[in-house]
């Protein structure tokens, strides 16, 4: 990306003159000034910046930034994401998904970006419903849970798109409430700054048809004590007292008071989000209470633009043919005269 | 070994010959069949190749089911099909000789490796008693060769073991008909110098056994007098031998070059079309980008992202493919951008017949979408043509801004011809439809006023950031509008930008007289046979003409008149019938009669010649 310190912008810049279009009170506002605050911080020229979609309430995003933008086809920005990146790695690019977008009918495409490993920053703003299509449940709503098309109850399991991501060799995983805005943009600065691609899950209130879904964790009276939110190097303290932790009992984490039952502050396990081996990870991910927000995982490894790159480098210094001219008249020819 | 030391006394001149070798899918009748095909072109004749293979990797040794063909057309004259039929066959075991022998017209030669006709092989081939002996070849000349027992014997004591040893039989088959053809042998033996350079023992085998095979042929009486074909009379340049597949790879590589641009593949493998991809992927410092996808989808709809980023943005596909890719072409009609749908079309529906020939997509191609949404089709008509539609395809995408979609078929894709080199300097230019507008005073949907395309404006480019996407979109602005009189609008502009292509491709030609008694249409890969036979029926009394669709969307804009001078015409596919469904809505005052065909073969000379005869006859 053009790295770009002599335009200074700032959060209004990357406003389009489209009107918001989400319902009223929807986490969408939220997350779309986080996003609108952060880049800023991140020094790309605005005409370096691309945001795609797919389809549902999430993906009318990318028509309220003033950056070029894709509005795609259900399930398949991950793909447009792909093909942006590779005709052109300088530019910035951001997609834009839900749950049933990023994980029902795109699930394929998802799970293959994020192994593959090209550098893009995929937001997945999970509300656990179907909003567009007006209230069917997602692969991301709780068993039992009661909707259009499930009135009695939810009977298949749900995703918790963390252990996809880590199932699928990610090497970034965040997730942060749509409450949060300072927490957010913090997130997706990391992010973006982190080569490869990124996956930010985004817990997100849908007003309409599945209000109060995360009110267990962001309820202001509950939330101290039932999100914990990670830095990488800072032991994993939180609650209203900042006196509980993580600790590891045999193969379990689990969540301890410091001061009760021997448990002291060099207890509690240092967040190490750059540590290779993901099982830890993948604790934290699995964790219900509390639930862990932040960064939990950002291990950096060479990307599929760096591979390819290298290739072509390769190919130029040891193939024969220096042009398409050279390849036409290759191989047996003969004259006809 | 000089060529010229051995040659045989009796050398028949012939016009053209076809050969055809089969054998086991693991026998290397494919390798064979293209050596002697590269040795023929160099010699200077025009030349056409099909192979004929199981859609299996290994299908049962033995079986019909696994027989695997190269059939080689080679001529004086100018040939345009790998032929109907066969003057030699070779066949490596009993179930090539049942697979095969119906297209050997009776008294034409078959060399069998006699090795491979014992009892448990002509029963696994399921003949009933020994077709050798039975009457089922009295008419043929019969080559009886022991060729897996001499080829062990020119290799004993090489050093190798007896399976490495008995692969090297299709050499000793190929020296047969090397010699039998009057062919040099210093093509296949650089070639496999290549090959097995490293390996030195397994070049030494190949070669023994190559040369072994053609001083048995020499040696034997049984068979007939030596056959040579002479150079045939081409247009001046330098040729190369040239598959569909690979040249449709090389017209994208042109394109690209030509305009300017990186080219970007996004595909998922697919029979008969991943050749393309392997082609594409070896070529990355032409700044070409080969992208695997997870699957068709993803495979389109990273071209759409790669396009919506400026590159020249490609996809290939055969058409189960295309099913998938239809709601993706879909978005590249709305949001106009240059794209280029390659399906190389292949027995439908469903999985079908993926290793066989069939023109079943062109509705597909036309039709297949939700809503309105026209597409621009093109079909290439043999194997370097390929080259020049690709490059075509390209143009017409980036200078219209809108997908186009080019039909080629199994036929064309995995069939060869010779290739006249172009050079990219002397290819036409292509100039994508870049934005020259100042920012402030562009839309994304501004349309220049002939063609009505929009100009292309590509993230990076200051001043330009812009948002497009599959909802309708302002006429102008491209902002989303849900406005009935917009829609409606920009229904019929993305229409006529379609039509008006028309002024952008060439009219229809006519082979043969202008006007007449019976027009022959057909279009893409069936070209070879239609002309070979509209010359045939021309030659003679019967005076038919040809025309033949390159252009399918547009079409060309002398069809209608084209159509009217002649008293009837006959519409020829490989199909049930589609181009005439077409062109019976766009021009019903015609009536088009119909000869299809649907077996996954290409169409024989013969059986359009005789059908033309018959309507000719009918008044």
């Amino acid at each position: 990306m053009t790295q770009n310190p002599t335009v200074k912008y700032n959060a209004k810049d990357f406003s389009s003159d489209q009107e918001v279009r989400w319902c009223p009170g929807c986490g969408d506002y939220a997350i779309l000034k986080s996003v609108q605050r952060a880049l800023p911080e991140l020094g790309v020229s605005r005409e370096d910046l691309v945001f795609v979609s797919g389809i549902g309430c999430s993906s009318r995003f990318p028509y309220y930034m003033e950056t070029y933008g894709f509005h795609g086809i259900h399930g398949r920005a991950p793909a447009l994401a792909t093909g942006i990146k590779l005709a052109n790695p300088n530019l910035s690019v951001w997609q834009i998904t839900g749950d049933g977008d990023a994980l029902a009918i795109g699930g394929n495409h998802f799970i293959h970006a994020v192994r593959r490993n090209v550098d893009i920053n995929i937001l997945l703003f999970n509300n656990r419903i179907y909003g567009l299509t007006k209230g069917q449940y997602s692969p991301t709503t709780d068993l039992g849970f009661k909707t259009k098309s499930s009135p009695q109850g939810v009977i298949d399991n749900p995703f918790n798109p963390g252990e996809l991501v880590l199932g699928s060799a990610g090497r970034f995983f965040a997730r942060i409430e749509d409450v949060n805005p300072k927490g957010m943009t913090e997130v997706l600065i990391e992010a973006a700054k982190h080569p490869g691609t990124s996956v930010v899950e985004i817990m997100q209130n849908c007003v309409i048809f599945n209000h109060h879904v995360y009110a267990n964790y962001t309820d202001k009276e509950v939330r101290a004590d039932h999100i914990l939110h990670v830095e990488h190097g800072k032991p994993m303290i939180f609650g209203k007292e900042n006196n509980k932790g993580l600790i590891l009992n045999g193969f379990k984490l689990e969540s301890a008071t410091i001061g009760e039952n021997g448990v002291s502050e060099e207890d509690i396990l240092v967040h190490d989000a750059h540590e290779e081996d993901s099982t830890l990870h993948m604790m934290l991910i699995r964790l219900k209470m509390p639930i862990v927000t932040g960064v939990i995982r950002a291990v950096k490894e060479d990307t599929y633009e760096m591979r390819l790159k290298k290739q072509v480098e390769e190919v130029c210094e040891t193939s024969k043919f220096q042009s398409v001219d050279d390849l036409f008249l290759s191989g047996e020819t003969w004259e006809i005269s | 070994m000089e060529s010229s030391e051995v040659q045989p006394k009796d050398v028949v001149s012939l016009e053209k010959v076809v050969i055809k070798f089969a054998g086991d899918s693991g026998d290397g009748m494919q390798f064979t069949g293209a050596q002697f095909t590269g040795t023929s072109a160099i010699l200077g004749n025009d030349i056409a190749t099909f192979p004929d293979y199981p859609a299996e990797i290994r299908a049962p040794q033995g079986t019909v089911a696994g027989v695997s063909g190269f059939q080689v057309h080679i001529g004086h004259a100018h040939v345009h099909t790998p032929g109907d039929s066969a003057d030699l066959l070779v066949a490596m075991n009993a179930a090539a000789l049942k697979a095969n022998l119906k297209f050997l017209p009776k008294g034409r030669t078959v060399i069998v490796d006699t090795d491979n006709f014992k009892r448990k092989d002509w029963e696994k081939a399921g003949f009933e008693n020994d077709p050798l002996e039975s009457d089922l070849v009295k008419d043929y000349h019969v080559v009886h060769a022991p060729i897996t027992s001499l080829t062990r014997k020119a290799l004993e004591g090489i050093g190798l073991d007896n399976k490495s040893i008995t692969r090297s039989k299709n050499m000793f088959a190929l020296g047969m008909v090397y010699w039998l053809f009057s062919r040099p042998l210093d093509y296949t033996e650089r070639y496999l110098e290549g090959k097995f350079g490293k390996v030195e023992k397994v070049l030494e085998a190949n070669i023994k056994a190559l040369k072994a095979g053609y001083f048995f042929a020499e040696t034997i009486e049984a068979l007939p007098s030596a056959y040579s074909v002479l150079p045939a009379d081409m247009e001046k340049g330098t040729y190369k031998n040239l598959m569909g597949n690979e040249a449709t790879a090389w017209g994208f590589f042109a394109a690209a070059e030509k305009a300017g641009l990186e080219l970007f593949l996004g595909s998922y493998p697919i029979t008969p079309a991943s050749e393309i991809l392997h082609e594409i992927a070896k070529y990355k410092h032409f700044g070409a980008k080969a992208f695997q996808a997870e699957d068709e989808i993803a495979g389109i709809v990273s071209a759409i992202g790669a396009s919506f980023a400026g590159d020249l943005a490609v996809t290939t596909t055969s058409g189960p493919g295309l099913a998938l890719k239809s709601e993706a072409i879909g978005l590249a009609v709305i949001t106009e951008l240059p794209l280029v749908i390659v399906n190389v079309q292949r027995g439908g529906p469903s999985t079908g017949l993926p290793t066989k020939t069939e023109q079943s997509d062109l509705l597909q191609a036309l039709y297949g979408r939700n809503g309105e949404s026209p597409v621009a089709v093109i079909a290439a008509r043999s194997p370097a043509d390929c080259f020049h539609m690709a490059f075509e395809a390209s143009k017409l995408a980036l200078e219209h801004v809108t997908p186009v979609i080019l039909l080629t078929d199994g036929y064309v894709a995995n069939g060869s011809q010779p290739w006249k080199i172009q050079r990219v300097a002397d290819l036409p230019e292509i100039t994508p439809r870049r934005v020259k507008t100042p920012a402030d005073k562009w839309e994304p949907y501004l349309r220049d006023e002939n063609s009505l395309a929009r100009e292309w404006a590509v993230p990076g480019m200051k001043g330009y950031e812009h948002r497009i996407g599959g909802l309708e979109k302002d006429a102008l602005t491209g902002d989303v509008s849900y406005d009935p009189e917009n829609h409606e609008e920009m229904i019929k502009t993305r229409e006529e930008k379609i039509a008006r292509m028309v002024h952008s491709i060439p009219e229809l030609k006519v082979d043969g007289d202008e006007k007449g008694e019976l027009l022959v249409v057909g279009w893409g890969g069936t070209y070879g046979s239609l002309l070979t036979a509209q010359n045939q029926c021309f030659d003679s009394e019967r005076r038919v003409s040809l025309a033949h669709f390159q252009y399918l969307n547009p079409l060309p804009k002398n069809t209608e008149e084209v159509f009217s001078r002649f008293k009837k015409i006959v519409v020829c596919e490989l199909n049930n019938g589609q181009l005439a469904k077409y062109l019976k809505t766009r021009f019903p005052q015609f009536e088009y009669l119909q000869y299809n065909k649907i077996q996954g073969l290409p169409f024989t000379v013969q059986e359009l010649t005789d059908r033309f005869k018959e309507i000719l006859s009918e008044n």
